[in-house]
């Protein structure tokens, strides 16, 4: 494949330039933690709504639900639901008692990780919520991995949850509103996700994690987060590549959480005049999620889409020995609507972490 | 500094390789969703004129506003109004179908929070904007064109 | 003139203008990235600004429902219930007159959206 046809996305083109966008970024900080003792994931189970079920890689979910809502009153309950069957799922999967589970690391897109915190009560174990935006599921494997390894508890759970309708109204508008998107726009994937990590175990090790910081470079558009986005990721991987002094090709496969179609053709762009060129190894979830066909723009994003997809399609490549080490950028906007209102721009950040068979 | 012009060559690129929406054919549809709409309320006027003749044109005016809103409201209910929407984009909101539309979709939207507390307080978080600044402006016209025209 | 043809030409120009009218709007979304409550801002203005200086009604008297129908409309409306009742109760009159003229849309909107919310829920897409 030629260089060209690579970095020509269908309905974008990149064209050669003199300065790179980006600059020479300088890094001072050390923002890679290498694990002692690596993590097991031992436990895994995705749970979809019906739109993303019918997407190209639906079949690879564990649970794909006929109704958006789940006899649910509300969605935020239909929500709660779902992250619950997800904790369940996986803690079955993972062969352990519900009671041998010393921590709960979860994290959703409502206003005070409302649905984490509700799913929580029911489980006597303790909890930390987080909030990342879109990247909740790195930054806890991230968390997770940092206190299995340090050898404070032993059994970790980390789950993460988002809706379309609940997050719509947190910071769209109201469903029915008759609202034009744009073609740049993207669509919040229903779903939750759930991983188990054990310091004992024989399942894929998560050996590295790599702690982003919050890159702003000066987007403004709420419905172009690809574009927000990108730089982030760009931002973590060139910090774990730096670091590690690791090439894109020791990796078998690069994931991103939700930059969609114009946002992973950025990022390629982006690494591109970096010095890393990303190639065909290099995939972004959002971008997977929804076929050209179901109008959902430039694909998935939201906290379910990297989560979901990690845990089906990509660990049981892992498990089935198709893929040995596999890097995992999630890439959240950390905004809220007022923010957005008041003239400032995006912030976002993307924390990374390394699955090793 | 540095970073405002790494800023400002980012965002350059980002609306060079951003798709933009397909000009003529968003257009096309604009009209004809919205063009459509006024036709259905000008058929409206004409047969309630054809029907009620003696209750003058102001009435009849007001009667056929009143018919394409509650129609527009009951269509959000059923949810095809915003299928409709996402073609037309402007030519279903402009027309008084989408102010219809914008406080039907909040209303239900906040059901979930109670009559009170949620359908009650939150109607008008869309079409609030409409509200506010008509009543205010007409305000104000009206009195400029009642000082100029000197008709008190 | 023939009745069925002046018909049609008045159905057609309610098409141009009012398509028009909401071109225009979709042209501003593409071009400047205006919020859709911003543009509905500004074709209110249009109206109140046209309804003041007088000019409405004539191009009401043409266009009809082409003008009519679009938030313009709405705008014009409130104008005029505004010049009319200040001129029949003094100044502040203004105040209230938009309200009393476009009572029965914004009633019918509030009343109509309160029963279709007892009837029915949104639905995810």
């Amino acid at each position: 494949m030629s260089f060209k046809t690579l970095h020509r996305g269908e309905n974008c083109s990149f064209s050669p330039r003199q300065t790179t966008i980006a600059g020479k970024i300088p890094y001072t900080q050390r923002q890679t933690i290498i694990f002692d003792n690596p993590p097991h994931i031992i436990g895994r189970m995705s749970v979809v709504g019906t739109k993303e079920g019918k997407g190209p890689i639906g079949r690879y979910f564990h649970r794909v639900l006929d109704d958006d809502k789940m006899g649910e009153k509300t969605f935020e309950n239909a929500e709660i639901k779902m992250l619950t069957s997800a904790i369940d799922g996986a803690v079955y999967n993972s062969g352990l008692r519900p009671s041998e589970i010393d921590l709960i690391i979860s994290g959703d897109l409502l206003n005070q990780v409302t649905t984490s915190n509700y799913v929580a009560r029911n489980y006597h174990v303790p909890y930390l919520g987080v909030y990342s935006a879109c990247s909740t599921m790195t930054e806890a494997l991230d968390l997770a991995s940092t206190f299995i390894s340090a050898g404070k508890f032993k059994n970790v759970l980390c789950s993460t949850a988002s809706h379309f309708a609940t997050a719509e109204r947190t910071y769209r508008y109201p469903l029915e509103y008759g609202c034009q998107r744009p073609p740049y726009a993207q669509w919040t994937v229903t779903g939750a996700a759930c991983t188990v990590l054990s310091a004992n175990g024989n399942g894929p090790r998560i050996t590295m994690g790599t702690v982003g910081k919050v890159v702003d470079f000066g987007t403004t558009d709420l419905n172009n987060m690809g574009a927000a986005m990108a730089p982030a990721a760009m931002d973590s991987m060139l910090a774990l590549f730096k670091e590690t002094g690791a090439e894109p090709c020791d990796f078998d496969l690069i994931i991103t959480g939700d930059l969609g179609k114009l946002g992973s053709d950025i990022l390629r762009d982006l690494m591109t005049e970096q010095g890393y060129y990303l190639g065909q190894r290099y995939i972004d979830c959002g971008n997977m999620m929804y076929d050209v066909s179901q109008n959902c723009y430039q694909g998935g994003s939201g906290a379910a889409c990297s989560a979901t997809i990690f845990n089906s399609f990509v660990l049981d490549k892992i498990f089935d020995g198709t893929y040995n080490r596999v890097a995992y950028f999630a890439t959240g906007a950390l905004m809220s609507t007022q923010s957005c209102y008041q003239g400032e721009t995006i912030p976002c950040i993307s924390h990374a972490v390394v699955i090793e068979r | 500094m540095e970073k405002s012009k790494r800023n400002k060559r980012y965002n350059a690129y980002v609306e060079s390789v951003t798709p933009k929406t397909g000009t003529w054919h968003s257009l096309w549809n604009a009209l004809w969703v919205g063009g459509l709409t006024c036709m259905i309320a000008q058929g409206i006027g004409d047969i309630y004129y054809a029907l009620f003749p003696h209750l003058g044109k102001d009435l009849i005016v007001n009667f056929t506003s009143m018919t394409i809103i509650a129609l527009a409201i009951l269509f959000t209910g059923f949810g095809f109004f915003d299928v409709i929407a996402r073609k037309g984009g402007a030519g279903s909101f402009l027309p008084i179908t989408g102010f219809a539309n914008a406080m039907a979709s909040a209303s239900m939207e906040f059901k979930t929070e109670g009559l009170i507390m949620g359908t009650s307080v939150k109607m008008f978080t869309v079409v609030g904007p409409v509200i506010v600044n008509g009543i205010v402006w007409s305000a104000v016209a009206g009195m400029i064109n009642v000082l100029i025209t000197g008709g008190i | 003139m023939n009745p069925v043809l002046d018909k049609i030409l008045t159905y057609l120009i309610v098409f141009l203008v009012g398509g028009g009218l909401c071109a225009i709007a979709q042209l501003l979304i593409i071009k400047t990235k205006l919020t859709p409550a911003r543009i509905l801002v500004i074709f209110l203005l249009l109206g109140v600004v046209l309804e003041g200086i007088g000019i409405y009604k004539p191009l009401n008297e043409f266009c009809q429902a082409g003008i009519s129908v679009p938030i313009v409309g709405f705008g014009a409306a409130l104008t005029r219930g505004a010049i009319e009742y200040a001129k029949q109760i003094g100044l502040l009159g203004a105040l209230g007159g938009g309200l009393i003229r476009t009572s029965l849309g914004i009633g019918t909107a509030v009343v109509m959206s309160y029963i279709v919310t007892l009837i029915f829920s949104p639905r995810s897409k």
